[in-house]
């Protein structure tokens, strides 16, 4: 059981070697979603290796402690290893069934097909006409759930080209600097090149990082217009500072999607993200969503001290008393909160939803987000947070 | 700890049975887990809810090994000087000084003055590189996810290689690699490249019976049905969706401190009177304290 595991496995007699049905394994799991790396397979083959490989909790263990990286991975991971090792042991001959279902394409509905060129402009007038006489400037400012096919597609290129600056905050680290305490080791380097002769004393002071930045993007029904722009919003700036910025979906549920935003590629992180997002164009339970995010993430990291903005027309089905109770607690733990409502920018608005009303009071800021224009405020806002 | 003859490194049972002596109990995946950490060679990432023992792991390894243990608390902007090394500058400014007026009239070979500068003697070891240079030892990275992804990057090579490099000394590699214990509260998602050089260890609450056990192990004399009270009644908090669910170690506070008011059971004046050693929000208290006869009761 012990002998060398590690090595090119010989097809020969069924059940002397392991090796194969033990990769065959890692394959599946490969298959289910988890990110099996060849470093991971032999280091799994090397704790069998110091474990009993026909016990079955040790090849449990063995498997979940070098092939799991992740508390998603583990239902996906325990129920790979049922199917794998139960029905006849050893494994490997036994029939796999991958039972996932290929992602439904929801961002489709979303987005109409906008593939370069045409093929779906709806109504008499040729949007390509009006989308080139409208011109950056009028797009800007333009309603988003208002736009024709082409003008959405121009609307992309314009929020791709967006270079938003993150906010930034003292860090504890230090650095060279020309004011601040002194450095030590600078002035003895220093020091040392003049014969031990102290000329100036060297500085250090704190340097600045960015500060995090957490978007919340409601997906429910009622923001279904603007979801697509804000989510391509969302991805731009991921994209801009991957490591500091986590973005959400809030609909019945909640949804983390920074990991799919960080890809390069918008229309594919998009489609990643949506096949992420299990509630598009449902409903809100805004509070109830909210709760969840303060809770798992919130309190726990994600939102201590960082900018938080929240994109929702504050339709809450729900009891608005959740609401208010989530938002006070998130004030407390973020830096600066804002809300950004499409229907804010309209004439005659006022914050009188349910939800709003209840949020109102903890806000650092409420902007509209109904066009370009308003989302490059908000990158403003953010900005100087 | 030393009653127990057999090798605690020689099958996850022996270490578990090692691990109970002190007082920390292991389920199968977790002595199987430390267990591989040490044949290995691997650092362990223990990720979980706060309070489900993960820091104490590392002190009961330590226990059981007889090593040494050293521990790193991360926070957000630590560097190397403060993790690795650093320079004893002042007592070098004073080496400086004395080789200046010892020199005379004479010039200072600046090489020579550099290489005396640059010495073992002013190298103050921070904990990894105490880890690195302790022959047995445990070395707790405590709470990574505070930290910044410089600082995981940096950790790399001191998890991979036990060994540092100090550039006017060269490389410091550790005779016997120290255990290390990484542990994250997953308040950010750390890097897959370090989780890769681990081994994945997630933490639960422990079940009923493991958390009665858990208080008899740490409570000698701790009343039998007072400890299934305490647990049970735990173990309801946790499902009652406060702000933060009670941890093992909380579990152990509210015994404790039941134990110090004279409470030979628990009930609802008892309960009352420590809550505060088991929940850490006024909303949970509150929430709490009003549906106390119910939840004593289930």
């Amino acid at each position: 059981m012990t002998n060398s595991l590690i090595g090119p496995s010989g097809p020969d007699p069924a059940d002397a070697d392991p090796i194969e049905g033990l990769v065959g394994f890692t394959v599946v799991l490969r298959s289910a979603g988890l990110a099996v790396t060849t470093d991971r397979v032999v280091a799994f083959l090397s704790a069998l290796d110091a474990l009993d490989v026909t016990s079955r909790t040790q090849t449990y263990w063995a498997g979940r402690l070098t092939l799991c990286s992740d508390p998603d991975d583990l239902p996906r991971y325990d129920r790979a290893f049922e199917d794998w090792f139960t029905p006849p042991r050893g494994g490997g001959r036994t029939r796999i069934v991958d039972e996932r279902q290929p992602p439904p394409p929801k961002l489709a509905a979303l987005t109409p097909s906008t593939q370069e060129g045409d093929g779906d402009e709806e109504g008499d007038q040729p949007t390509q006409v009006f989308a080139r006489a409208s011109g950056n400037e009028v797009l800007r400012n333009r309603d988003l759930a208002e736009l024709t096919p082409a003008e959405r597609e121009h609307l992309r290129r314009l929020l791709a080209l967006l270079r938003p600056d993150m906010p930034t905050r003292r860090s504890r680290r230090m650095r060279p600097s020309r004011h601040g305490p002194t450095d030590p080791g600078r002035t003895l380097r220093a020091a040392l090149r003049d014969q031990g002769e102290m000329r100036e004393l060297r500085r250090r002071d704190h340097s600045r990082r960015p500060r995090r930045v957490v978007l919340l993007v409601d997906v429910s029904g009622s923001m279904e217009p603007y979801a697509d722009a804000l989510l391509r919003f969302a991805h731009v700036v991921v994209r801009r500072s991957p490591g500091t910025v986590e973005a959400f979906t809030l609909g019945t549920r909640l949804t983390r999607i920074t990991r799919e935003l960080r890809m390069r590629d918008a229309d594919r992180a998009l489609a990643a993200a949506g096949r992420a997002i299990p509630d598009w164009s449902g409903g809100t339970r805004l509070g109830e969503v909210m709760r969840a995010f303060v809770d798992r993430w919130g309190q726990r990291g994600a939102a201590r001290r960082s900018v938080v903005v929240v994109f929702s027309d504050g339709w809450e089905r729900g009891e608005t008393d959740v609401l208010g109770v989530q938002m006070s607690r998130l004030h407390r733990l973020a830096h600066k909160l804002v809300w950004v409502n499409p229907h804010a920018g309209k004439d005659g608005y006022a914050p009188v939803q349910g939800g709003i009303v209840a949020a109102l009071p903890y806000l650092d800021d409420l902007l509209a987000g109904h066009s370009l224009a308003t989302l490059e405020e908000l990158l403003e806002v953010v900005r100087d947070a | 700890m030393t009653d127990r003859p057999a090798d605690p490194a020689a099958s996850p049972a022996a270490l578990a049975a090692a691990l109970r002596s002190t007082g920390y109990l292991a389920d199968d995946g977790l002595a199987t887990a430390t267990f591989l950490a040490m044949r290995m060679n691997r650092p362990l990432f223990c990720e979980g809810e706060p309070g489900t023992g993960k820091t104490a792991l590392a002190q009961a390894l330590a226990q059981v090994l007889g090593a040494k243990l050293i521990r790193l608390q991360c926070h957000d902007g630590i560097d190397a000087s403060q993790a690795l090394y650093d320079w004893d500058f002042p007592r070098q400014l004073l080496h400086l000084r004395a080789l200046e007026a010892t020199a005379g009239s004479g010039t200072l070979d600046t090489d020579a003055v550099e290489a005396s500068l640059y010495d073992p003697r002013f190298l103050l070891a921070r904990p990894i590189l105490e880890a690195l240079q302790t022959a047995p030892s445990v070395l707790l990275i405590d709470e990574i996810d505070r930290a910044d992804d410089e600082f995981e990057a940096f950790l790399l090579e001191v998890l991979t290689e036990h060994a540092v490099t100090i550039p006017e000394i060269g490389e410091v590699r550790a005779t016997t690699p120290p255990l290390v214990v990484l542990t994250s509260n997953r308040t950010r998602e750390v890097h897959d490249a370090l989780k890769r050089r681990c081994l994945y260890l997630w933490l639960d609450h422990p079940d009923l019976q493991r958390e009665i056990e858990i208080l008899h192990s740490r409570l000698p004399g701790i009343p039998e049905r007072l400890a299934a009270q305490v647990a049970g009644a735990v173990r309801a908090l946790r499902q009652a969706d406060l702000l933060k669910p009670p941890g093992v170690a909380e579990t152990i506070d509210w015994a404790r401190a039941l134990q110090l008011v004279g409470a030979s059971h628990l009930d609802v004046d008892s309960a009352a009177a420590t809550l505060g050693a088991v929940l850490k929000y006024r909303e949970d208290a509150d929430r709490v304290r009003k549906q106390l006869d119910s939840l004593l009761a289930s």
